[in-house]
């Protein structure tokens, strides 16, 4: 494997961790939109906040570590991509604003009126920030993206692969996070939340599976080369995902309880290496390869470093961040 | 496709102003909170430690009441900090395909701070009640170190733009080769990382003590008001003196290494010795108007001697002037106004001190306590006014244009625009939020528990 490779890889580390805590927080946003009145959803939301509470801006960082890792390590990629998708990417900027600052001010505003605007401002950013960045994703698969940048600023995301990855991003989170809620519903002795919470999960993992298969046949139409490496070298992942989601189908509706995150995260976990392996050697398919993007040696040795002690210093302490959080041992 | 100008060269000029407007706003809207981000974790440390080591419930009461405004403003800071990388992107594309490779090594490296600083904090934010004393206070001790770093880091990034070394370029003008401790170690990373650090302390300091320095005056003069006014205000004027003597330095290897930025900034029309030094006015073509001389003190301050030759604009080609000349002089002058002034009120306390054992009571000390955050704030804002447009035209000093890295894409003054509201909104609420959570405090009454949309009797007003 090449330096460039070496450092693509973690660029998709990165994107992994992202994905699967990122992810579920977003979700966490759906579930609270669609909890129903004050009354009803309460309860329910009261189990979200106090998941999310502690750890979702630690979770947040890996989107930094994703950006930053992409333009000290494939400069032109970065370049190309913000030039050409700079609509998707400033809504789901303004997305990231309105859902970090709708969920800080939710929890210490007395009114609840205020408490609603700023559920709602959050819940609602919730489901958009991550379908824009999934349209981001599914725009760069399809090759829309030109290795010069300054591609369409609209054509370029608005077709139907972008917005079936965009949708498919706002299911999986909501399936991770339903996932994760079974466990934390479990965990507080409350059976109601739990079978809310499984129930929840089957219909989201059904949609992302859908949004999925629906995925792989606009892949077949827009984007040849990637859905053509996708069954081939990627094929073991690809089965590999879907049987972790059967193994999960079957645990819930067993009403099983293990394993359940991990079967969950494998699920997720695939398809996004899935979909590197689909894309090598290309960062923009098919006009711009790993290689070709790379920084010079000694700033990707950087980026090596840094994460070395990422792996020795932060994933220990987020470690114990969650440990922390899931024994209850800080407040929400 | 251009979806809002027509032009393409009209949209490129038009696109620079509100790509630099933008950039400007959101990087001064997120200073001010990086600096809580910086120094309020040492603040809290220090009332933290009183409170446990004396058993000083006052003390112990303020680390709590500031740990969570502290929630709400690094909630505020690291989204607003989120959307300085996405701009990065969003609008100076050119310069990071250029210079990413370079540019890019210091963020990197902030990223590690990023992730230790957010998760240290949840820890000891959300830890109070069911962590035990001590361990909690250690807890809390990464933030001091991570908040440090993280500001190195970035703070090196933008040093590096003003006096760039440590690459290799082809004679297409791409980065081939790299080195990054060079980078790092910028001769700008000395005076800039220490000026900026110090800067977030004294911000910091100076507006949590005016915050109580305002409730004094309205005649709350309990142990926890005059804690609170004490503790942040003797960390600011410890910084305060060390600052100015950072600032004079950096003053100096500006004149040496960006003699462009200095000659705006002094308004040095010139090149010669015996350079007058000019406080306040307006600068003209030749020369400043409305302002007091001080003869030959600008060489004096360069150089230790009249006789010290320093560059005027005259020697700098046209076309690679600063602009906005009086903005420039007008920005230093009030920074180094400021620094001066909050020295002196630095000088008062102590003085009192020394005497009294006890803060000063005439509501004059006060009154100055009250605004000295809103002058800090103005420091803060003046510095960054004078390192960046003193820099232009270029982006990364003698190697690119601004106009060279804008994007070419449309609707820049739209999102421009957008910026301004969305940033007005959340500076807004979060200032009432923060008043809020102060109202309860004073009023004791306890925090909404964590149940959001909670049952409707607690809604009645
Ligand atoms: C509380 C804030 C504060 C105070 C009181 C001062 N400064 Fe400052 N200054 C800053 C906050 C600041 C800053 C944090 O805004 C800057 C911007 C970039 C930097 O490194 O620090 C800055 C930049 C800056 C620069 C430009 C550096 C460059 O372009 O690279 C100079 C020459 C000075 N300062 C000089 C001074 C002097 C002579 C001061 C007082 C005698 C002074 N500063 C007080
Ligand atoms: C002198 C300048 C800066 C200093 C000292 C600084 C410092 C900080 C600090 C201490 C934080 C922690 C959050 C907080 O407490 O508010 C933070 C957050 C952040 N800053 Fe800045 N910052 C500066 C400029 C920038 C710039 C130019 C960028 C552009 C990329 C940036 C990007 C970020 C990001 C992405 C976060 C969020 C990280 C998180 O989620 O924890 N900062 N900054
Ligand atoms: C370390 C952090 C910083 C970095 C990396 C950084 C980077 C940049 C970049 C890329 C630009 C646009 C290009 C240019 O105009 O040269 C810019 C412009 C600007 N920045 Fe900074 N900046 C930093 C800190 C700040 C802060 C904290 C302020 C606060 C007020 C500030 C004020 C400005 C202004 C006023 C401009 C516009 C200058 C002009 O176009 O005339 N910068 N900066």
């Amino acid at each position: 494997m090449s330096k460039a490779d070496a450092a693509a890889a973690i660029l998709w580390v990165g994107a992994t961790f992202y994905a699967l805590f990122g992810g579920a927080d977003f979700g966490g946003g759906f579930w609270d939109l669609i909890a129903g009145d004050a009354a009803k959803g309460e309860r329910p939301r009261a189990l979200i906040q106090r998941s999310l509470t502690p750890v979702w801006e630690a979770n947040h960082v890996w989107l930094i570590f994703i950006l930053v890792v992409l333009w000290t390590a494939f400069p032109p990629a970065f370049s190309a991509i913000f030039s050409t998708l700079y609509v998707p990417i400033a809504l789901a900027a303004l997305g990231i604003v309105l859902r970090g600052a709708g969920f800080a001010f939710r929890k210490l505003v007395v009114t609840l009126t205020g408490q609603r605007s700023f559920g709602a401002i959050f819940a609602l950013s919730s489901v958009l920030t991550p379908f824009f960045m999934g349209a981001v994703v599914g725009a760069i698969a399809s090759g829309n993206v030109p290795a010069d940048g300054n591609g369409d600023a609209f054509s370029s995301w608005l077709e139907p692969l972008p917005l079936l990855i965009g949708a498919m991003f706002v299911a999986t989170g909501a399936y991770l996070s339903a996932v994760f809620l079974v466990g934390d519903a479990r965990r507080a002795g409350a059976a109601d939340l739990e079978r809310y919470f499984v129930r929840r999960a089957l219909a989201a993992g059904g949609v992302a599976g859908l949004a999925a298969a629906a995925g792989l046949v606009e892949l077949h139409a827009e984007a040849r080369y990637v859905f053509d490496r996708l069954i081939d070298q990627g094929l073991p992942l690809v089965v590999l995902s879907v049987l972790c989601g059967i193994g999960l189908l079957a645990v819930l509706l067993r009403g099983g309880r293990r394993p359940l995150r991990p079967l969950a995260a494998g699920a997720v976990v695939a398809v996004i290496w899935g979909w590197g392996v689909a894309q090598f050697p290309y960062l923009l398919p098919t006009s711009l390869r790993i290689d070709q993007a790379a920084a010079p040696g000694p700033t990707l040795d950087i980026v090596f470093i840094v994460f070395a002690i990422a792996a020795v210093l932060v994933l220990p302490s987020l470690a114990l961040l969650y440990a922390l959080s899931q024994r209850d041992l800080l407040e929400h | 496709m251009i979806p809002f100008d027509p032009l393409p060269l009209a949209a490129s000029a038009s696109n620079l102003l509100a790509a630099r407007e933008q950039m400007a706003f959101t990087l001064g809207f997120h200073i001010v909170l990086s600096c809580l981000g910086v120094a309020l974790p040492a603040t809290i440390m220090v009332a933290n430690y009183i409170g446990l080591k004396r058993g000083d419930d006052a003390a112990m009461e303020l680390a709590r009441r500031w740990s969570k405004a502290m929630a709400v403003t690094f909630a505020v800071g690291a989204v607003t900090g989120t959307v300085l990388s996405f701009e990065f992107g969003l609008l100076w594309p050119q310069f990071m395909d250029r210079f990413g490779s370079v540019f890019g090594i210091a963020f990197a490296i902030e990223g590690i701070f990023f992730f230790i600083e957010a998760i240290f904090l949840a820890i000891y934010i959300y830890g109070w009640k069911r962590l035990s004393g001590w361990a909690h206070f250690w807890s809390g001790l990464p933030m001091v170190i991570t908040g440090i770093g993280g500001a190195a880091a970035v703070v090196a990034a933008n040093a590096w733009m003003n006096q760039p070394q440590g690459f290799t370029l082809n004679a297409a003008g791409e980065v081939i080769d790299t080195d990054p401790l060079e980078v790092l170690l910028n001769p700008a990373f000395g005076y800039e990382v220490p000026h900026m650090i110090l800067a977030a302390y004294m911000v910091t300091g100076f507006l949590v003590a005016s915050i109580y320095a305002v409730g004094m005056l309205k005649g709350r003069r309990d142990r926890l008001h005059r804690l609170g006014l004490l503790i942040p205000l003797t960390i600011a004027c410890i910084a305060t003196p060390i600052q100015l003597f950072v600032g004079d330095t950096a003053a100096r290897e500006v004149a040496d290494h960006q003699p462009a930025k200095f000659a705006a900034m002094e308004c040095i029309q010139e090149t010669g010795t015996h350079q007058t030094e000019y406080v306040g006015g307006i600068c003209t073509n030749d020369g400043v108007k409305l302002a007091i001389p001080i003869p030959d003190l600008d060489s004096f301050l360069v150089g230790w001697s009249a006789d010290t030759k320093v560059i005027g604009l005259n020697d700098i080609p046209a076309d690679e002037r600063p602009p906005a000349n009086t903005l420039l002089h007008l920005s230093f002058d009030a920074m180094v106004g400021i620094g001066t002034a909050l020295l002196g009120l630095g000088a008062w306390l102590a003085f009192v001190w020394w005497k009294r054992r006890d803060i000063p009571q005439t509501p004059w000390f006060l009154r100055a306590v009250a605004v000295s955050g809103a002058g800090a704030i103005l420091a803060l804002w003046c510095g960054w006014i004078v390192t960046e447009v003193g820099r232009q035209p270029w982006i990364v000093q003698g190697y690119m244009r601004t106009e060279e890295a804008v994007t070419e894409a449309g609707g820049i003054w739209f999102s421009f625009g957008l910026v301004l509201l969305l940033y007005a909104a959340l500076g807004t609420t979060a200032i009432l939020v923060l008043r809020g959570m102060s109202r309860r405090w004073r009023e004791g009454q306890p925090e909404p528990e964590g149940t959001p949309y909670s049952p409707p009797e607690e809604a009645a007003p």
